[in-house]
């Protein structure tokens, strides 16, 4: 009962976005999209972290695949930029995957500090490659695209890309909330909760973290592919190592475990860093103290807020119950 | 009666007020400034907005009637967070003008977006040389007033063969500004009989150079650097440690004046070369630098200068539309026509609207300057190269034909 006002709070929310954000300044619009990207590419992250229990620190990896096929595409081979934007997409999905497939052969293997190490030197090589291969990706200059998808609808409005990627969005939320209540999301919670008791079972804990490495790893290209095209513009900073550290903030702070966490996190860390720091000097304490206070006071991230409140509610409202109860009495 | 006069002066003076001010009234150009404020580069960024400012104050914001709103923006030095910011300015500030960026990226990352959202951007520092040479027919609205990063080393290789250097190594920071330096130095260098005999190229942000100044060929007979923010500072540091005795030569980020004062004795006698220095020795330069000491405490940088000179250049366009914005397109017509006697010395635009300026052989020396009493490091000027263009004596034509300098371009025939 409690899922289903779950899943129609979410619903509301995520109609409330579809109708309000167009009628924002357009500004606002592309911080939207931004944020809807980001949201995705948490989301994935908190297959790992949050129902697996593998904190990667190498998420930025596989959107930085996606971003940099997407560029590489559109400007040597001039590709993507019409219908073939479809094919981009699932060559960004499947570049993603394939790159995670391959990771996940050394990153598996280890688990806690070291599977956040291997993955923390994984993701790092994508960037050296980003950043040293200089034929292909332009180097420390990064790639600019030359515009965005046209084909019966023009993307370069900001408007309809916004529809598009909250569409993207949107599906990437169902897939991933459908994997999440499978049998095999099951599993991967049981992985997180007691390995051993897992593989005593008799299931192949190992193959049920690799596949969830690597459906994370391809919606991480997803997400690269959008990327992409919603900055004009890859540079190697987009896969530098903050942004795997960001995407696992966004995790902790919307609370892990919960998809939509992931998403809540990526707007609030969106809004204070790339909004608020256009407003005041001082955006950076505000998001060291969200960080803090969230870590401190919410280890359930924001997600976790209405249950505390509700849990506070009750702690401050048992005397009041029985003062009542004892008037009644009298 | 006498209220009553009183009453009426008081009245037209009001009145006659509200006339002058609404006379006076022209437009408010809004100007987006991107500099990074936080990071390795924040102090780069600090003499940036100073130099800005202190045009803008000394004019008390006064462009020939028009007042500038002035919008400030932290990009970190990272290209992604100067486009969003771009982003921002454009969209939501609705500026006329972007300024700025100090990172080569961060230029041609941005020039894009000027195009895409028809503003005009005026780059006074990103010196990526292909913005004005053979990518400037995709950037119609980008200005530079600052410099191409091959522009001051074309004439300065030609100075290391004055000097009888033969064998040079170059040792330069690891992305487009690093390889189109050297590229520029290695091209006349080697025209005029010279040999790079070995590229060396540290990641940008290196301060440990422990892993290359042993691998520095020892039978060179100079060393050319380029080194950006805090690169700057230890290299040398690094260098003399290793027991250094070669001649130490390098583009003018190297040895920039925000860094000149941390460093020590060990930088005497390098030589470097830019389009400005601080020790210029004109009136001008005079009183700028003992001005912005006033202001700010500190030697101005290129970094203040170009800023500043790119007030005056907004200035004197505003001055001939009369104080009215021109419209994008005109303001880039006005401002390519524009010729100003800069700090650095005079300026104007090329038609690929990259400036055309003197350019600096300076030469590190520990003495007094402009009455002040104490010791100081001082970029002292050697050698002036008069009114210097990107193409510097190829011709345009024949230089655009050859591919932007890059990490293999020009080839390293000589390396070992």
């Amino acid at each position: 009962m409690a899922s289903r006002t779950k899943v129609i709070a979410v619903a509301g929310v995520l109609l409330a976005l579809a109708l309000i954000a167009p009628l924002s300044n357009s500004f606002v619009i592309l911080l939207i999209t931004r944020g809807l990207i980001l949201a995705i590419l948490a989301m994935s992250l908190d297959i790992l972290l949050g129902f697996t229990g593998l904190p990667s620190l190498g998420q930025a990896a596989y959107l930085g695949m996606g971003a940099y096929l997407t560029a590489i595409l559109a400007t040597k081979f001039n590709f993507g930029l019409g219908w073939s934007f479809w094919v981009v997409i699932l060559l960004g999905i499947l570049l993603g995957a394939a790159t995670a497939a391959f990771f996940g052969l050394f990153a598996i293997r280890a688990s806690g500090v070291y599977f956040l190490m291997i993955t923390l030197a994984l993701g790092q090589c994508v960037w050296g490659l980003a950043y040293r291969w200089n034929s292909m990706t332009g180097g420390d200059n990064g790639i600019n695209l030359p515009g965005r998808p046209a084909f019966a609808i023009q993307l370069s409005s900001d408007v309809a890309y916004f529809y598009v990627v909250f569409g993207f969005f949107v599906i990437s939320l169902l897939m991933l909330y459908i994997l999440v209540q499978s049998p095999f999301g099951r599993s991967l919670e049981g992985i997180r909760e007691r390995e051993v008791r897992m593989r005593t079972l008799g299931y192949n804990t190992w193959l049920h973290k690799y596949l969830a490495f690597v459906i994370a790893g391809g919606f991480g290209g997803l997400a690269g592919v959008l990327w992409a095209h919603a900055n004009g513009h890859v540079s190697p900073e987009d896969v530098v190592l903050t942004t795997s550290v960001d995407a696992l903030l966004m995790v902790v702070l919307g609370g892990s475990g919960t998809l939509v966490g992931g998403a809540i996190g990526a707007g609030v860390v969106l809004f204070l860093r790339e909004y608020l720091s256009t407003l005041v000097a001082w955006w950076q304490y505000v998001l060291g103290g969200v960080y803090i206070l969230t870590i401190l006071y919410l280890p359930d991230g924001l997600m976790g807020l209405s249950a505390r409140v509700r849990r506070w509610g009750i702690a401050f409202a048992k005397p009041e119950d029985e003062k009542e109860t004892g008037s009644l009495a009298r | 009666m006498a209220v009553k006069s009183a009453m009426v002066i008081a009245g037209s003076f009001a009145i006659g007020m509200g006339v002058t001010a609404m006379g006076a009234r022209a437009d408010e150009i809004r100007i987006g400034f991107i500099a990074p404020i936080t990071g390795p580069f924040a102090q780069a960024g600090k003499d940036m907005v100073n130099g800005w400012e202190m045009y803008s104050d000394e004019i008390k914001n006064d462009f020939a009637g028009a007042t500038i709103k002035f919008i400030l923006e932290d990009d970190q030095a990272k290209p992604p967070v100067g486009v969003l910011k771009a982003e921002k300015l454009i969209r939501q500030d609705k500026v006329h003008i972007i300024i700025g960026g100090v990172l080569a990226s961060t230029g041609y990352a941005l020039a894009p977006v000027s195009t895409r959202e028809k503003t005009v951007y005026i780059a006074p520092v990103a010196a990526a040389d292909d913005l004005t040479q053979r990518e400037a027919d995709k950037y119609p609205y980008f200005v530079r007033t600052g410099w191409t990063s091959s522009q001051p080393t074309h004439p300065f290789g030609e100075w290391a063969c004055e000097q009888g250097y033969k064998r040079i190594v170059a040792i330069a920071a690891d992305y487009a500004f690093g390889y189109e330096t050297v590229g520029g130095f290695q091209r006349t260098f080697e025209e005029c009989g010279g040999k790079i005999i070995q590229k060396i190229w540290p990641p940008l942000g290196t301060i440990d150079f422990g892993p290359f100044i042993p691998t520095i060929k020892q039978d060179a007979d100079a060393i050319f650097t380029l080194m950006v923010g805090p690169m700057s500072l230890q290299f040398p540091k690094q260098l003399a440690a290793a027991g250094n005795k070669k001649p130490v030569i390098g583009g003018g980020t190297s040895y920039d004046e925000f860094t000149l004062p941390s460093m020590g004795d060990e930088v005497i006698g390098h030589v470097s070369v830019l389009q400005y220095s601080a020790a210029l020795d004109t009136p001008k330069n005079a009183a700028f630098v003992t001005k912005y000491r006033e202001k700010y405490g500190k030697v101005p940088s290129y970094f203040s200068e170009t800023t500043y000179t790119t007030g005056l250049m907004i200035h004197a366009v505003l001055k001939q539309s009369g104080g009215k914005w021109p419209g994008t397109e005109e303001f880039v017509k006005l401002i390519s026509d524009v010729k100003v006697d800069a700090v650095r010395g005079p300026v104007s635009l090329d038609d690929m609207r990259n400036p055309v300026h003197n350019i600096y052989v300076k030469r590190v020396e520990k003495k007094k300057m402009f009455g002040y009493d104490k010791e100081e490091l001082w970029n002292t000027v050697i050698k002036t190269y008069p009114n210097v263009s990107q193409f510097w004596k190829f011709g345009k034509a024949e230089f655009l034909k050859q591919p932007v300098y890059s990490r293999d371009f020009p080839p390293c025939k000589f390396c070992e």
